[in-house]
């Protein structure tokens, strides 16, 4: 094992121990709110609905729900602990170690992606309580996981690192993440817009996540899965050509 | 052999703010250093450049021969920082601390494990190795950073004003720590405002002022510059007015004490004579302040 491996490894554990350590905050929640969304939306309204796309309410809104999770926790889990590790200075026991930037951004971002997997298996195993999904292309929809874990918790990461207060990592979650996943088909599909509507719900990134997570796992897509591939997995190298850049200029950790 | 040298090390702030003006400075290894100044000198600045926590405007410097911008990696593992502010994770234990840090630099868990046990214990912290850091005493939080600071076994262990706002018992029982850590071989850079330990630990020291080193030299050799000694004399019974003895700067202090500006030239024998033939008791007598004090204060005013 080499050095940059222990100390990826390091970070890593003790990313995982954090979240584990305070699961009434980060993986009860999740389990409570999917459980109302899957028993208000998809079985009390979803049964007057009826189907959409070829399949019950409840089976097309599952993908989206569980990605929603995926963002929020991927999201949330970088953003507070690479903030709080600032915010309590201890960021300098990675900064006078030999420590790669490129091993700091690995060890919080697969930190992020461990939690927010997590907390999508729990939402998944709620929502099989409700629906016995069958997933369709198991190789999609676990890229399609990571691969949107990995970004949001890219993206986490970039704004604790411009964060100087606990007001600035909740700023993105609550008036740009939150709208955008609603707003990312995760309750209706894009044929139930007008046009111009559609047109529009096309310039949101979170839509095409969703769609591919749902081709995944029920068969059903709005959008090109080939072109949501594309989408995430660039935005992924600009996300931590970004990040790397930051780290070594210092920005938000250094004087 | 160079434990640290610095050449024409400049930084400025984005506020404009010039914090080292071209700093040159060398620190044998295995030396016991004290780098002095008062407060926004320019000692954390420079200590933030050599540990990577702050960036440089321009200049070099090495550790050990590994240059900190082509060697970065080297020069990094022959430090240890303890810095003057609590920067550990309030919610990790002890043990675990001390244990990610050595995962930082790239010992496995198994093999960090004594070393763990050895940094914890020699700072009397291993009974507390379970509990969560927020709940130690201000003074067992320094030693866990020096626990901390010395897990990889570096060679260049720098303190910044570790002792600022700890008792006098774990003072001693730390200034006892570092010198045998010195005795062990690691190199030391100390800075305090506690100017009694610099005079005691260090055998090399340099003063900074507004982002310069005023002074740099050998401790004996700079307090050898003193001229003048001053004391405090306690008289067996009290006087109206301070006695006259030719040579000697007398004050009252009180009705029964005196202070004396003891020039080196003339020492405290004619003192005691003159002060003997005007019947004149003297119970006790100490230092007015410590030497380097009263040097230090002369070379940044």
């Amino acid at each position: 094992m080499t050095i940059h491996t222990v100390a990826f490894n390091t970070i890593l554990i003790k990313e995982i121990r954090r979240f584990a350590r305070i699961w009434p905050q980060t993986l009860l929640p999740p389990a409570i709110t999917t459980a109302l969304y899957f028993l208000i939306f998809g079985r009390l309204i979803g049964e007057r609905i009826g189907s959409v796309s070829g399949v019950s309410y409840m089976d097309y809104i599952v993908p989206g729900v569980i990605l929603m999770s995926v963002i929020s926790h991927s999201y949330a889990n970088v953003v507070s602990s690479f903030y709080s590790t600032k915010f309590q200075h201890h960021i300098e026991e990675l900064l006078v170690a030999p420590v790669p930037n490129a091993v700091i951004l690995a060890g919080y971002v697969c930190g992020g992606v461990a939690r927010g997997i997590l907390v999508g298996g729990v939402v998944a195993g709620i929502a099989r309580l409700f629906t016995p999904i069958e997933v369709q292309h198991w190789d999609i929809a676990l890229a399609v996981l990571v691969l949107t874990a990995t970004l949001f918790a890219l993206a986490g990461f970039i704004n604790a690192v411009f964060a100087d207060s606990f007001d600035a990592i909740s700023i993105i979650p609550n008036f740009v993440l939150t709208p955008l996943s609603y707003l990312g088909g995760v309750f209706y599909s894009l044929a139930m817009l007008p046009p111009i509507w559609q047109t529009i719900a096309r310039g949101n990134p979170i839509l095409y996540m969703i769609n591919a997570f749902r081709y995944g796992l029920i068969g059903v897509s709005d959008v090109d899965v080939t072109l949501a591939f594309q989408m995430t997995g660039s935005v992924i190298v600009l996300l931590i050509v970004f990040s790397l850049i930051l780290l070594h200029k210092g920005v938000g950790i250094k004087n | 052999m160079k434990a640290l040298a610095i050449q024409n090390l400049r930084k400025t702030y984005d506020n404009g703010f010039e914090a080292l003006k071209g700093i040159d400075l060398d620190v044998e290894s295995g030396d016991f250093f004290a780098l002095l100044g008062p407060n926004g000198a320019g000692k954390s600045t420079l200590i933030g450049i050599i540990s990577s926590l702050v960036n440089k405007s321009s200049g070099q410097v090495s550790l050990f021969g590994h240059d900190l911008d082509r060697d970065n990696a080297n020069a990094k593992r022959c430090i240890g920082l303890v810095p003057q502010e609590i920067n550990f994770n309030q919610f990790e234990t002890v043990r675990n601390i001390v244990l990610n840090q050595a995962g930082y630099y790239g010992i496995p868990r198994r093999q960090a494990m004594p070393r763990v046990e050895h940094c914890l214990k020699q700072m009397d912290l291993w009974d507390r190795r379970d509990m969560v850091s927020r709940r130690l005493s201000g003074g067992m939080k320094r030693r866990l950073m020096i626990a901390r600071a010395m897990v990889h076994a570096p060679r260049l262990l720098i303190l910044d004003e570790p002792t600022a706002g700890v008792d006098i018992e774990i003072r001693r029982s730390m200034w006892q720590m570092m010198q045998t850590v010195n005795d062990q071989g690691a190199t030391i850079i100390l800075t305090t405002h506690y100017l009694e330990e610099a005079e005691s630990l260090c055998r090399r020291i340099a003063i900074i002022n507004n982002g310069e080193i005023i002074e740099t030299s050998a401790m004996n050799s700079l307090l050898g510059r003193i001229q003048t000694d001053h004391f405090v004399l306690d008289m067996a019974t009290p006087l109206a007015s301070p006695p006259v003895i030719a040579g000697y700067t007398i004050e009252l202090v009180n009705r029964s004490a005196l202070h004396v500006a003891v020039p080196k030239a003339l020492g405290l024998n004619p003192l005691f004579h003159g002060l003997t033939a005007q019947g004149i008791a003297i119970v006790s007598m100490k230092n007015k302040s410590n030497r380097l004090e009263q040097l230090f204060i002369d070379l940044v005013q």
